[in-house]
């Protein structure tokens, strides 16, 4: 590999942590977003009972 | 609680010093003369290792407060810092490698201090991951957290001088890389990257702990209403 | 009675505490000293012919550190399982006074297996000076200083017996660098002296935060 090439790796691979970041952060998102649904299904529940 | 409307504002700001900073590093920042195009690497490999120290630093710091004052949002806002400290540090080796490679041709080298430094670094933040997650959650694996991080920052300072006593026998310090003697455009587009790095450590942090308090809300909630 | 020597009578009876269990059920100093005696027996398999004094030596360090292990995990067994931790926590005695009676006994039994190693290495390998058993002394002060405060913190988690290892290894690092140094390098003086600022600086940190972590 020529040395520009392991500077494009190097900055690559900080691009590609950044991304792999964002994808962790978009599936606990995800998961907040279900969560959040079903404690508004409880919620609805309890309403219509009460 | 203060400051939560300013995140999106430091995100896009973080976009935009980040892409500035690489235009920088890479298209107007002169050569150097030495080391060639891979001293470019340089850029970004120093300022993730400071902001690693810096994540470690603060992770410390509040739980530092966690102990003396208290507050559960301190065990969070400690265990985010040393999160990010933890990647960051990843970071450092893995560009630390390959700016090795690139300068000495071998992606590893016992006698770059600094990066047999975050070797040692990382390994035992990892443990706190391991140790985090195998007690149970409440105020005494807060505190216990806490004591380890704190361990940590005492570590980091004692560990860089053993490091250096062990260059002496373990291995001669074959590689010699001074800092490069830079020209004012190379120090002001050091600077820019050292800001855009800092600041995406930050919206990184910010972010992540409006995760993990969402989390914590919605586990109240769910008691609450169950 | 002042505070000073209240809380020495405290140590001191949480030490011989652990001593007199030690010296009724003999399970834990029998395996470190044999563990030690095995490992090196075992080293000089691992390594080849003509290998340095100096290699040797490096590697009688691991076998210290990891009888250190042993015997680190083994004296908070009785914690650890019987839940013996608790009651000690109720005792009416300054919380730091635990992990320094704790430390001195475990000083103790490191020392003892010590005693042993030195002369076998000494008689299968290679000499050992004053200085690289100035070094063995000091470091191991660090690693019961550490270890005692690690091991709390393994007792209070969940996770297996692999945990104490994971804590302590990454902060055995500068002890190893100090007590190889102290042994294989013509400055001995200098390993001795950054051992003793570790021991200062991580026996302190311990100290003061060993409340928190055995509270519930």
């Amino acid at each position: 590999m020529s040395q520009g090439q392991y500077v494009a790796l190097a900055y690559g691979v900080v691009l590609v942590f950044v991304l792999l970041w964002v994808a962790i952060i978009a599936t606990k998102l995800t998961r907040l977003e279900r969560e959040t649904g079903e404690l508004a299904e409880i919620a609805r529940g309890r309403d219509t009972d009460g | 609680m203060s400051s939560r409307n300013n995140l999106p504002i430091l995100a896009f700001s973080a976009a935009g010093l980040l892409g500035l900073a690489v235009v920088l590093a890479l298209l107007v920042a002169p050569e150097d003369a030495d080391q060639g195009v891979s001293q470019r690497i340089f850029y970004f490999h120093v300022p993730i290792a400071l902001t690693a120290y810096a994540c470690f630093g603060l992770g410390a710091w509040k739980a530092l407060r966690l102990l003396w004052v208290g507050g559960e949002r301190r065990d969070l806002e400690s265990y985010t810092w040393i999160h990010q400290g933890t990647i960051f540090g990843a970071l450092t080796l893995i560009t630390g490698s390959i700016w090795a490679k690139a300068s000495w041709g071998v992606w590893w080298s016992w006698g770059s201090n600094q990066l047999v430094l975050f070797l040692v670094l990382f390994l035992f933040y990892c443990a706190y991951f391991m140790l985090r997650f195998s007690i149970e959650e409440g105020a005494r694996r807060e505190r216990i957290c806490a004591v380890y991080a704190l361990f940590g920052v005492a570590l980091i300072p004692v560990s860089f001088f053993a490091i250096r006593l062990a260059s002496d026998f373990i291995h001669p310090t074959v590689f010699n890389r001074d800092g490069p003697q830079m020209t004012g455009t190379m120090f002001g587009a050091f600077l820019v990257c050292w800001a855009a790095i800092t600041l995406l450590a930050y919206v990184m942090y910010r972010t992540e702990l409006v995760g993990k308090r969402t989390d914590a809300n919605l586990r109240e909630l769910r008691e609450a209403l169950s | 009675m002042s505070a000073f020597a209240l809380y020495t009578a405290d140590v001191v009876a949480l030490a011989r505490k652990d001593l007199k269990l030690e010296l009724r059920a003999r399970d834990t100093l029998p395996a470190m000293l044999l563990f030690v005696l095995s490992t090196l027996a075992v080293f000089h398999f691992a390594l080849p012919a003509g290998t340095s004094d100096d290699a040797a030596f490096g590697l009688l360090w691991i076998a210290i550190i990891f009888t250190a292990l042993l015997g680190l995990a083994r004296a908070w067994a009785p914690e650890r399982e019987g839940g013996a931790l608790d009651g000690l926590v109720l005792a009416p005695c300054d919380r730091s006074a635990i992990w320094l009676g704790k430390t001195l006994a475990t000083f103790a039994f490191l020392a003892a297996a010590e005693l042993v190693a030195l002369p076998a290495f000494a008689l299968f390998f290679a000499p050992v000076d004053l200085v690289a058993v100035a070094g063995v002394v000091l470091a191991s002060i660090g690693i019961c200083a550490v270890g005692s405060l690690l091991a709390a913190m393994a007792a209070a988690s969940r996770g297996r017996e692999v945990i104490l290892p994971l804590l302590f290894l990454p902060l055995s690092i500068p002890l190893v660098v100090g007590g190889v140094g102290a042994g294989i390098s013509p400055e001995g003086a200098t390993y001795l002296s950054f051992l003793g600022l570790y021991d200062l600086v991580f026996a302190i940190l311990a100290w003061a935060t060993f409340e928190y972590v055995v509270t519930e």
